[in-house]
């Protein structure tokens, strides 16, 4: 399972022709010629991308805990009329295919003036977009007892009270395994990115990973391993923290 | 309760009491202000994000949008020239082929581990995340080069394969009957994800069945598919609906691994990756637009027939 991963590791320090003729796992002469020079093959240091990307993983980290909870309270917690129609077309929102709304979406954008901005990148996640959080928040705070809100609700607090101090403060699990998961899939995104960022100031870690790519030729994998170890680290470290939460989280949307 | 039997939990509380209907609305009332402000965002979402933009796409799939000039009214000229894109179809073969090939694998390797993961080893914890890992990789570009690398000429498989004295030249990703096997291997390589779903679903499996059914002796075999399978059908039903659905949508693992050509010979021309070429490549926006649609289309129908077939093989205890 983890064969190919530690392969990728060690070859990352051995020197270019040497990747080409060992499988195994062991490292004779160890460089790190890989990781300064892939760090400046590309028109910016690699710290841009990673600083790119950082910017566009905390922006969307903020707007999905942000929205998809005020949106799980309401579905959770409030009764509306329209509520079950809503609800249903939220979990639809889950299955609809990307592609379909891509092309009008960046039209729109473009109309905007918004192409090589991160907006596109963020804007969308501080509109819940991401529809399978707020399913999972919906579920945690089902979980949560009602008498507590009601509580709060008898000594007189309105629901942006009973939000912020009584949901807030109990749905910590859940908002963690949302920021863990936004954090990772939004760090790997390559599709939105490669659509609306064309200038490479503004390219994010993944399109910055794959122009690598296009520049070295596949000629120097030492490089562009030594890179794609870099770009992984981010993703590695939320995993092992957040390893807890993202089986917890996985688990209660898919069990019964 | 998972997203699908929620969707048909939905339909099925429709019938209620007169007083229960009463109570419910004289509740929706009281929270109808406060629904719709912590709805708010949602809302805006879903009309500009996705409904807005849906309708939009759909009035472009009948013109012609070069982005440059205002659409052009074009009726059902980019739908007749779908069917004549044999480069479509071919695309539309690559993407089932993936899709039939790689889910039953994925799913049966995800069902498999999480069974024997289930036996409760010792270092239950440390396998489980081992095999969890790859599914969080997965979708980044660093691996799609590493399987590029691994899939070449003088990459780390045909490296393996010369050690047992095999000798191949050709790169497996050069090959177009190969270049797609290697996609789908990448596929199932992250199986972490349901089979993390899988486990929960086994946990949720009384051991009192398993106990009645080993003093009945019945054989592992036969506990496995008349208890495990039966009890465990929504969970894999869920599996399959969001996968399928999944895979559909693959483009990153394709795009690089073929550096954006769908290469070699088209052979791993994914549907996603052809809608990307014709509409951010070509900037042919509508005949995008109606490939999106055809899109929509299949995986509803998909969708669809896969509910429909649940009924027989599906079983809810509720």
């Amino acid at each position: 399972m983890v064969y190919p991963l530690l392969w990728m590791l060690v070859s990352s320090f051995r020197p270019t022709e040497v990747i080409f003729r060992s499988p195994g796992l062991w490292v004779n002469d160890l460089v790190t010629t890989n990781y300064t020079g892939g760090w400046n093959a590309l028109s910016n240091p690699f710290g841009h991308y990673l600083l790119n990307s950082a910017v566009v993983v905390v922006g969307a980290v903020v707007g999905n805990l942000l929205s998809c909870s005020l949106a799980a309270y309401a579905f959770a917690r409030l009764k509306f009329r329209g509520k079950t129609l809503w609800f249903s077309i939220m979990l639809v929102t889950i299955m609809l295919p990307i592609h379909v709304i891509v092309v009008p979406q960046y039209i729109l954008f473009n109309q905007l003036g918004w192409i090589n901005t991160f907006i596109p990148l963020v804007l969308p996640k501080f509109l819940a977009t991401d529809a399978f959080f707020v399913f999972l928040m919906v579920q945690f705070i089902r979980g949560i007892p009602r008498e507590l809100d009601e509580a709060a609700r008898i000594d007189g607090c309105g629901h942006g009270k009973i939000f912020l101090r009584v949901m807030v403060p109990l749905m910590g699990p859940a908002l963690a395994t949302t920021a863990i998961f936004t954090f990772i899939w939004t760090w790997s995104d390559f599709f939105t990115s490669l659509i609306y960022l064309t200038d490479p100031d503004k390219y994010t870690v993944p399109v910055a990973l794959r122009s690598f790519l296009d520049s070295t030729s596949g000629s120097n994998w030492g490089a562009m391993f030594a890179m794609s170890i870099v770009s992984l680290v981010p993703i590695f470290l939320a995993f092992l923290f957040g390893q807890r939460f993202l089986v917890k989280g996985i688990a209660t949307t898919g069990g019964k | 309760m998972s997203v699908i039997s929620e969707l048909s939990s939905i339909s099925r509380s429709k019938a209620r009491t007169p007083e229960e209907k009463a109570r419910q609305a004289k509740e929706a009332g009281r929270d109808n202000k406060a629904g719709y402000l912590f709805l708010a965002p949602w809302l805006v979402g879903l009309v500009v994000i996705t409904i807005g933009p849906m309708v939009a796409s759909l009035y472009l799939s009948f013109t012609d949008y070069s982005l440059i000039q205002p659409p052009r009214w074009s009726g059902l000229d980019n739908y007749v020239r779908m069917l004549n894109d044999a480069r479509l179809h071919n695309s539309i073969k690559v993407t089932f082929t993936y899709v039939v090939v790689s889910v039953p694998l994925q799913l049966g390797l995800a069902l498999g581990i999480a069974v024997l993961l289930d036996k409760g080893m010792r270092g239950l914890a440390l396998y489980r995340s081992l095999f969890y890992l790859p599914s969080m990789l997965g979708a980044s570009v660093a691996i799609a080069v590493l399987w590029r690398q691994m899939f070449g000429g003088e990459g780390l498989v045909n490296q393996l394969l010369q050690a047992v004295g095999i000798n191949s030249t050709t790169g497996w990703i050069s090959d177009p009957s190969y270049a797609l096997g290697t996609i789908i291997l990448l596929h199932v390589w992250t199986f972490g994800s349901p089979m993390v779903i899988f486990l929960a679903g086994l946990r949720q499996i009384p051991g009192m069945y398993y106990e009645a059914a080993a003093v009945d002796g019945a054989s592992r075999w036969t506990r496995f598919t008349k208890i495990t399978l039966p009890l465990l059908s929504p969970i894999i039903f869920f599996n399959l609906v969001l996968q399928v659905i999944n895979a559909f949508q693959s483009f990153t693992q394709a795009f690089v691994v073929s550096n954006g050509t769908g290469g070699p010979s088209d052979s791993t021309m994914f549907y996603s990756l052809y809608l990307y070429q014709r509409g951010f490549g070509q900037f042919q926006m509508g005949y995008a637009s109606a490939m999106a649609w055809l899109l929509v289309v299949i995986v509803g129908v998909l969708t669809a027939i896969n509910f429909f077939a649940s009924k027989y093989w599906v079983f809810y205890d509720d």
